[in-house]
């Protein structure tokens, strides 16, 4: 399993309701299901990935996040999690506001745009950045509303979240001590726990 | 001419008829002495008889699902990709049963059939039946069949009405149910339109009340234009308008009212074609059953708390260019199941046919039912024997 679901697995509670937007092929859910006792749903948009939740016996509705998550209930589930697909969203801030619309907390996952090697490449070599995290060049990437940690942390203040507990990982996932020193630049992931005020 | 029958084909299959001399209470307070029910059955039931599929049938359906039954046949049953060895819903796992409805015209007992009280055609006094009639009859049926669970309850527009149905009526005795290109309730525009499908056939002359059996002429006209109207809601404009687009039979206008486009020329071969096998007394009582059906109507209009105490797992699908069954309505069965915390999966399949998506090969479609359905029979230990 990906290194920033086993944290996004750390961070959950056992026998909790889950919502998983954008959950892929299902990994997470099946994690969580197998070892946590949970309970929930993944939604995803992708027929194949569909078919392979399906296969694994996951519950896996089809929608678009783009579309709206007007058909879950207020407070319905206990964590709404997305990783690693908010930066492909065309409205970012209207979906962190329904999953703490449905969910008592959320959990988020994104490519940190201020890695320095990022920054690097637009600075020194001026072309767009490409990197592990963010691999296609820029008429071709369906990133289109990437951040940074810093960004997102602006907005979590805007919007009045309050997140209670961060991940700054490298490209591998691990969780270098050298990261806290210089979050920004240094993660390449950032993973967060987050509730509304 | 001989038919070649496949070798992933349930072959040749002979239709069961099963005599209930039990009384039946009607929904509507009326009671069937005693009825036939036409069905038919493919693959084989294991040692625990877990392993049992029922597939109900839409509005023109019958029990012939799959196979032929003769050589003769030019056609297998209605839904055969999808059920043979190996197939979608597989005879080397499961044990398939399909039943024409009650009020049907294929065999079970309808309203061309016999009244034993009068000695003839029962037509306009065959007593309005409903879906859950309809699951109340197939649940003595799988009684018969010494079957006390289903392994899983397909069905597909009407038929998926019916399946959800059957997880309402009786939790225990269904583990998984595929709703199909269905909806939790006809919308206005849909019972509008079975309604001119109902005064077609009711204003012809031939229709005479109902009693046209023992007549010359049987109200096909009515029937045919009923179909007709029917046809394209099933077809989006889509797949209408790449099949005949605006195609004239004789290449010009012939300034007259005669068929002259392809689309006319289509519906009316269509007319023709159901006005031969089917009854206009049944399409009355079908399109009837499917106004009538709203689970939610005794829970407060609450969907969710019709559903609220179903046990079993399921798997919704729609189709998008369907505009008679719109995605929306299976989301709306999709979020019932959501707010009551069922296990239920649910795929919107990409596809340009529009309602009769569900009757189409459909690779992902197939694919996704495919692998739902193999989890239900690893689930239940299901051994793939050889039939």
């Amino acid at each position: 399993m990906r290194a920033d679901l086993e944290k996004i697995a750390q961070w959950i509670e056992p026998d909790k309701h889950v919502l998983d937007l954008g959950c892929g092929d299902g990994d997470l859910l099946k994690h969580l299901a197998a070892e946590k006792g949970i309970t929930g749903y993944g939604i995803e948009i992708d027929d194949d990935n569909i078919i392979t939740c399906i296969n694994k016996g996951l519950n896996v509705i089809h929608g678009n996040v783009d579309e709206g998550l007007s058909s879950f209930d207020d407070d319905s589930f206990d964590y709404v999690v997305m990783t690693q697909a908010i930066q492909a969203l065309k409205y970012p801030v209207e979906a962190l506001r329904e999953m703490l619309r449905i969910g008592k907390q959320a959990i988020v996952t994104f490519p940190n745009f201020g890695y320095w090697d990022c920054r690097f490449g637009l600075m020194l070599q001026g072309r767009m950045p490409v990197s592990k995290a963010l691999p296609a060049q820029w008429y071709e990437t369906q990133n289109i509303h990437l951040c940074t940690v810093k960004d997102f942390e602006v907005l979590c203040k805007e919007e009045g979240f309050r997140i209670l507990e961060r991940s700054l990982v490298d490209k591998s996932h691990r969780d270098k001590f050298f990261i806290k020193m210089w979050p920004n630049m240094l993660a390449e992931i950032a993973l967060y726990r987050f509730e509304r005020k | 001419m001989t038919q070649e029958i496949p070798a992933d084909s349930v072959g040749i299959v002979t239709p069961i008829s099963q005599l209930f001399d039990e009384p039946l209470q009607l929904k509507s307070g009326k009671v069937l002495k005693s009825y036939n029910l036409m069905y038919e059955t493919y693959g084989k039931l294991n040692s625990d008889k877990s392993n049992a599929v029922l597939i109900c049938h839409a509005l023109s359906g019958d029990h012939h699902v799959a196979g032929y039954h003769s050589h003769n046949d030019k056609k297998p049953g209605w839904w055969d990709s999808f059920i043979g060895p190996g197939r979608v819903i597989d005879t080397n796992k499961f044990f398939i049963i399909c039943s024409n409805n009650i009020g049907g015209c294929s065999g079970s007992t309808g309203p061309s059939s016999i009244n034993p009280d009068k000695g003839q055609p029962y037509g306009p006094d065959f007593p309005v039946v409903t879906i859950e009639d309809w699951v109340k009859s197939q649940a003595l049926l799988i009684d018969s069949l010494g079957i006390d669970t289903l392994a899983a309850v397909i069905g597909g527009s009407m038929g998926g009405m019916q399946a959800m149905q059957w997880a309402i009526d009786y939790p225990h005795r269904v583990k998984n149910c595929a709703v199909i290109a269905a909806a939790p309730k006809l919308s206005t525009q849909n019972i509008a339109f079975n309604e001119v499908a109902r005064k077609a056939i009711m204003s012809d002359p031939n229709f005479a009340d109902g009693r046209y059996y023992n007549k010359g002429e049987k109200p096909n006209q009515g029937l045919m234009l009923a179909r007709m109207l029917g046809h394209i809601t099933y077809l989006s404009d889509e797949a209408l308008k790449d099949k005949f687009g605006r195609d004239l039979r004789e290449g010009e206008f012939k300034f007259h009212f005669d068929t002259e486009f392809e689309i006319e020329n289509y519906l009316k071969y269509q007319g023709e074609k159901f006005v031969g096998n089917f009854d206009a007394n049944t399409y009355l009582l079908m399109t009837k059953a499917l106004d009538y059906f709203d689970p939610a109507r005794l829970y407060d209009d609450d969907l969710g708390k019709a559903l609220s105490h179903v046990t079993c797992d399921f798997f919704v699908a729609s189709f998008t260019s369907d505009w008679r069954f719109d995605p929306k309505r299976s989301m709306e069965i999709v979020k019932a199941l959501i707010d009551e915390n069922k296990n239920v999966s649910y795929m919107e399949i990409e596809a340009p046919h529009g309602h009769d998506g569900f009757l189409m090969d459909v690779p992902v479609y197939m694919n996704g039912l495919r692998s739902y359905l193999d989890r239900v029979a690893a689930k239940l230990g299901v051994k793939q024997d050889a039939c």
